[in-house]
């Protein structure tokens, strides 16, 4: 039982900073806009983050200034994208290349300096019941706010208005601009939210999952989610299920290696990578399902007619 | 009285185009007034400068008294203005609700709003459904979409554009009667159209323009066809000559009983469908859209396979199991109703959109284009059927409805066709573009092929066909002789009420 109660808590940490760049970004793309930077945001975010726990400032401040950092970062993709129409895919690979160094540069001076960490939250009764209450009500904040901004997400995308509005700035801002919605303003609140939900996730590796500033600490993990939305055919709530499978053979391959299965270590490194993928490719191969959900105008430029 | 609008000196010019050149033109409270004129005439761009989805260079605007300064489709909303587009402005991921829900302000409630939808459709005979997705939608499904958002913002000056291109003829007439009604509760109507019949039973008074030019006005109730005609494409109207034919003795295409249920729950079934097109002679389907056509033509044409054998025969060979490119080795030639996208490829120049089914005319050797034979044999089409462009390295976009038209139907035409299949062949299409594209398939039946004509213009069909079917919930009916029959019996097989009294016009479509 506790085997399982390691695992299943394991995974939930592991997937929250996934949870948290692939919703953003799953947000960003339903515009129509393709922000390939994740990676580059959530090394800001961490090493911001890092950086306002060292100055002695509270963790909210601390975890708020990740957000701001990676919304800022966006702001550069979102310039050169929106208002100077850039191919997006360059103007996102920049971003990712440029926040990975302005990160390393932030985080200079950390050294491996302790660190007061993210601790789990301790809710009264509730933690105490056995096996439920470490299963579900003995994490960090972060974890809660992950799964709010999930019920949040989706329900902004599939009830209200405004989510209506970015979901058809996504299929055809030419037929959105033309019924009078500001496309670019639009887009850019969209970007902007997306670089400070990836903030948030590189905030919680460096606040809460490791707690330490590394650099080039997020390993990948801002292309994963990347990829995550894609395969998820930009669904929130398979967003969700795809993190968890990342997070579980994450944890499943550290135990595997605690156990002494006897593969070379690298390919359990990988395996959370290649079977969430796998995983994921399968179940979206529904050709109606991915035309509904598939944001048409996705990573084309966009200029209001004159 | 204050007009409800005043257009003055407007101006609109594009790199190498003057889309629109000193337009004045003014519209009372309550008048149905219309913009005459052929494709690429300015009309659209004088509409969308109405609406403000585009700035004019020069010129100013007056509504209701009042001068608008900074223009803008939220400004128009606010004001009253409302604008069905001829491409519509339709978006194919979401439902008909979302869709209305988007252009009316107000509580973001989508039940109740469906249920208004339900009414005002119901109301004026344009029947949807509100919860479906609009990408199963047919083209005229989706123009009923489009009509009733608009009606259900109680405009001031409503602007239609081209709206009756595919509504059955009793749809029209409900149409017209609505707008009437709207004219009478003071709504001013701007009314787009090629159609001078449509626009002398409607409208109060009309604008013509020709290549962005006022070419005149007229009160088309007491003016006649022919005048309108002549001021909207400065010459006597073309007019079409159906010979009589000799048919062959088998048919080339032939269609034996086929049955298919539809795996689309938002598809139409055929049933036993039998049909038989004879070289030499032009038929046509007639029938609202959404009620087998497009299965019927992806059957045809090869996009979907058929399994059962000997069922689609193409000169007597069964070819219900060959793609559309082994087809179209086989004599079989098509011209799909939507032009972007499925008839040609948008940003691409008119040599390559000629070389998509050119290309068996020998103009790839050793697996390489021969591009000099494919610009010639763009060239040839361009000067055959008289499109107006820049040259062959013209993008497909960048035509008129009505010159890509004639385009991609021209070069159908010239691959020597032993079946010509063409859905919608004068969708949006001005006139004398029309009139040309009909009169080129009229000639090709008479060299000898076999050409079948699916439209919702009656019109249309009408002028051109030999023989015709109608197309009703996936049925087709029995083969009328084109001199034994008349638009009131086809309009009644439309609907349905003939085959099946029990029916009303609401199910049929």
């Amino acid at each position: 039982m506790d085997l399982f109660i390691a695992i299943f808590t394991g995974t939930i940490i592991a997937a929250t900073p996934l949870i948290f760049a692939a919703l953003g970004e799953l947000v960003v793309e339903k515009s129509g806009v393709l922000n390939l930077g994740i990676e580059g945001m959530m090394l800001v975010g961490a090493a911001v983050g890092v950086w306002v726990s060292y100055a002695g400032l509270p963790m909210p401040l601390a975890i708020m200034s990740a957000a701001a950092a990676g919304a800022l970062a966006s702001l550069l993709f979102g310039v050169l994208a929106l208002t100077f129409l850039t191919n997006q895919y360059a103007a996102g690979l920049s971003l990712a290349i440029f926040g990975t160094g302005v990160s390393a540069f932030i985080g200079k001076g950390f050294g491996s300096a302790p660190l007061d960490a993210l601790i789990p939250l301790e809710i009264p009764f509730l933690t105490e019941i056995p096996v439920i209450g470490p299963l579900f009500f003995n994490y960090d904040p972060l974890v809660y706010f992950s799964f709010i901004m999930f019920g949040l997400i989706s329900w902004f995308l599939y009830k209200t208005k405004a989510g209506l509005v970015v979901r058809t700035i996504g299929e055809s801002p030419e037929s959105s601009h033309a019924i009078g919605y500001p496309v670019i303003k639009i887009r850019y609140l969209a970007v902007m939210f997306g670089g400070a939900m990836a903030g948030l996730g590189g905030a919680y590796l460096s606040l809460a999952y490791t707690p330490l500033w590394v650099e080039n600490m997020t390993a990948g993990k801002g292309w994963i989610s990347l990829a995550l939305v894609v395969f998820a055919a930009w669904r929130p709530a398979r967003v969700l299920f795809g993190a968890w499978l990342f997070g579980s053979m994450t944890i499943f391959q550290l135990q595997g290696q605690a156990l002494g299965i006897s593969l070379p270590s690298e390919v359990l490194s990988s395996l959370p990578y290649i079977a969430t993928i796998v995983v994921l490719v399968i179940i979206s191969r529904n050709w109606q399902f991915l035309a509904l959900n598939f944001p048409t105008s996705l990573a084309k430029p966009f200029r209001p007619a004159e | 009285m204050t007009p409800r609008l005043e257009l003055r000196h407007i101006c609109k010019r594009y790199p190498g185009v003057i889309a629109n050149d000193d337009v004045s033109l003014s519209v009372m409270p309550g008048e149905i007034h219309a913009v005459l004129g052929e494709n690429g005439a300015g009309k659209s761009t004088l509409m969308k400068i109405i609406y403000g989805a585009i700035r004019a260079d020069e010129g100013e605007m007056v509504f209701d008294g009042n001068p608008i300064a900074s223009h803008g489709p939220s400004i128009s909303r606010a004001l009253g203005i409302e604008m069905v587009y001829q491409h519509f402005a339709l978006f194919e991921s979401i439902s008909v609700v979302e869709n209305i829900a988007l252009s009316v302000s107000g509580k973001f409630d989508l039940t109740a709003l469906a249920n208004r939808v339900r009414d005002v459709s119901i109301k004026y005979g344009l029947p949807i459904d509100p919860h479906r997705f609009v990408c199963n939608l047919s083209v005229g499904e989706r123009q009923r979409v489009e009509i009733v958002r608009c009606l259900l913002q109680m405009p001031k000056l409503l602007i239609l554009d081209e709206p009756t291109s595919v509504l059955a003829p009793q749809a029209v007439t409900k149409l017209f009667e609505t707008l009437r009604q709207l004219a009478a509760e003071g709504c001013s109507i701007l009314y787009i159209s090629h159609k001078l019949d449509e626009v002398q039973v409607l409208c109060d008074s009309a604008t013509v323009l020709r290549n962005g030019l006022i070419t005149g006005t007229a009160k088309p109730k007491q003016s006649t066809p022919i005048e309108l005609a002549r001021m909207m494409v400065g010459a006597d109207l073309p007019e079409t000559h159906l010979d009589p034919s000799t048919t062959s003795d088998t048919p080339f295409l032939n269609v034996d009983h086929l049955t298919a249920p539809s795996d689309d729950p938002f598809g139409v079934s055929l049933n036993d469908v039998l049909l038989s097109v004879f070289g030499g002679e032009v038929v046509g389907i007639a029938g609202i859209s959404g009620n087998g056509q497009a299965e019927l033509i992806s059957f045809l044409s090869g996009e979907v396979l058929f399994k059962g054998a000997d069922t689609i025969t193409l000169d007597g060979k069964d070819v219900g199991q060959l793609d559309a490119g082994h087809r179209r080795e086989r004599g079989l030639a098509f011209v799909p109703e939507e032009r972007l996208g499925r008839g040609a490829v948008p940003p691409h120049h008119l040599s390559d959109n000629a070389m998509l089914t050119g290309h068996r005319l020998g103009m790839v050797k050793h697996w390489m284009i021969q591009r000099g034979k494919a610009n010639d044999f763009a060239a040839q089409i361009i000067r055959k059927f008289n499109v107006k462009t820049t040259g062959y390295e013209s993008a497909a976009n960048s035509l008129s409805g009505g010159n890509l038209q004639k385009f991609i139907v021209g070069r159908e035409i010239e691959l020597g066709p032993k079946v010509l299949i063409i859905s919608q062949p004068t969708w949006g299409v001005d006139v004398g573009a029309a009139a040309f594209i009909r009169q080129a398939l009229i000639d090709l039946s008479r060299t000898g092929a076999a050409v079948l004509i699916i439209s919702e213009e009656l019109d249309e069909l009408f002028e051109v066909c030999d023989r015709l079917h109608v197309i009703c919930q996936g049925q087709l009916s029995k083969s009328l002789d084109r001199k034994n029959t008349n638009v009131e019996e086809v309009g009644l097989l439309m609907t349905g009420l003939k085959s099946n009294p029990n029916s009303n016009i609401g199910e049929a479509v």
